[in-house]
């Protein structure tokens, strides 16, 4: 099983909000409404909502990233024109939202959320800064490590994934019980990014990719 | 392929995923518009002030789903709970008895999936429910308003579904 469960102690905001009762299961007909997913159009998405650098007068304080991958199914195919959302702290690890109240440093040039749609490869391609750790108060001690949110929609509503994104070699992943509330290691490694020299653009940023494997549609899994 | 596991949309999603008017899928005055109101409790009956919810009505509408504001029709829409945890959509009405909730939080390592029942009709899902479970996914109705709380955990759980 590659998600968490509800319930994960550990993570202390679960312990109210984890449904004591496990999902219903439920064999989708023809005209199951969750077998289709909302489309979004190229008219919808901004040339620039990619990039997370240039969406103020000046540039973010940071270490300048690109995010890359592909969105596939669990054959492997990709996921065409699908919506990506992404968001973030800033270099500080401060959050560009009111109730973030850890005392790091907002950046007026970085609000820290990019969207895209994947293109005929399933490919997204996102330009940022490297988030920064941030402390929180779920125990003593505690601090997430660096991270980039991700929602993709997918072709059916029972596909949506909002997942986290981290980066290789963070000493904080084995204290942080958000990525830990995943039972198994090669799950927990699947979210965790790969540098790429590939992706590197000499004297501007490094690049890291990223792949998002999301679940069968229930008709192709009866 | 092995699939990407979940993890919590946060606390802080705020400056990123809600967009304007994401949560009216028609604008004021659609004829057979229906307004779609509730709240999200947790386990000790307390609102929750920071899910987002996400409303789909099964049908992509003459609009896109980002951009409003122009008068068209949606079949999808978003909305962040207020502090007191409510939400609140306008839509048409679903061309079937149901709309489909899908509900994000802190705290949720990974979203849950219901449906909102308009109305009491035999139905597939509903009549395979235990009974006493089966009112938690039907919507109670004044005028064009109809009200639907999400209950997480513990008293009156509202139904979540596993495909």
């Amino acid at each position: 099983m590659s998600h968490p469960p509800y319930l994960s102690p550990g993570y202390r905001s679960t312990l109210l909000r984890a449904p004591a009762h496990p999902p219903v299961p439920f064999t989708a007909d023809p005209d199951t409404i969750e077998l289709t997913s909302p489309v979004f159009g190229h008219d919808e998405v901004g040339a620039l909502d990619h990039d997370l650098t240039r969406r103020h007068a000046g540039e973010p304080i940071g270490e300048r990233i690109i995010v890359t991958g592909r969105v596939l199914d669990d054959t492997g195919r990709p996921l065409r024109g699908t919506l990506v959302e992404l968001w973030q702290a800033n270099s500080a690890g401060r959050y560009a939202h009111d109730l973030d109240r850890h005392p790091a440093p907002l950046d007026p040039c970085f609000t820290g959320a990019g969207r895209c749609l994947t293109d005929d490869e399933g490919r997204y391609r996102f330009v940022t800064i490297k988030p920064g750790a941030y402390p929180w108060r779920n125990h003593p001690n505690a601090w997430r490590p660096a991270h980039l949110h991700f929602s993709v929609f997918g072709t059916a509503f029972t596909q949506r994934l909002v997942t986290q994104m981290y980066f290789p070699g963070d000493p904080l992943m084995p204290f942080d019980p958000v990525l830990q509330s995943i039972p198994d290691a090669a799950a927990r490694e699947r979210l965790v990014s790969s540098f790429s020299l590939d992706v590197t653009e000499p004297e501007w940023a490094l690049g890291y990719t990223f792949d998002i494997v999301l679940g069968r549609t229930p008709v192709e899994n009866p | 392929m092995t699939i990407t596991p979940s993890q919590t949309v946060g606390p802080f999603f705020a400056h990123a995923l809600p967009y304007p008017h994401d949560w009216e899928l028609v604008p004021p005055g659609h004829p057979g518009a229906v307004t779609l109101e509730g709240r999200v409790l947790d386990g000790a009956g307390d609102p929750v002030p920071d899910a987002l919810l996400e409303l789909w009505l099964g049908r992509t509408g003459d609009r896109g789903a980002l951009r409003r504001g122009d008068g068209g029709v949606s079949g999808f829409g978003r909305c962040a709970t207020e502090p007191d945890g409510t939400y609140r959509f306008r839509t048409a009405p679903p061309a079937g008895p149901y709309l489909s909730l899908q509900i994000f939080a802190r705290g949720l390592l990974r979203s849950v999936l219901t449906r909102v029942y308009l109305e009491d009709v035999p139905d597939p899902l509903l009549d395979g429910l235990d009974p006493a479970r089966r009112a938690t996914l039907l919507a109670t109705r004044s005028g064009d308003t109809h009200r639907f709380d999400v209950r997480l955990q513990g008293e009156g759980e509202t139904v979540f579904l596993d495909f």
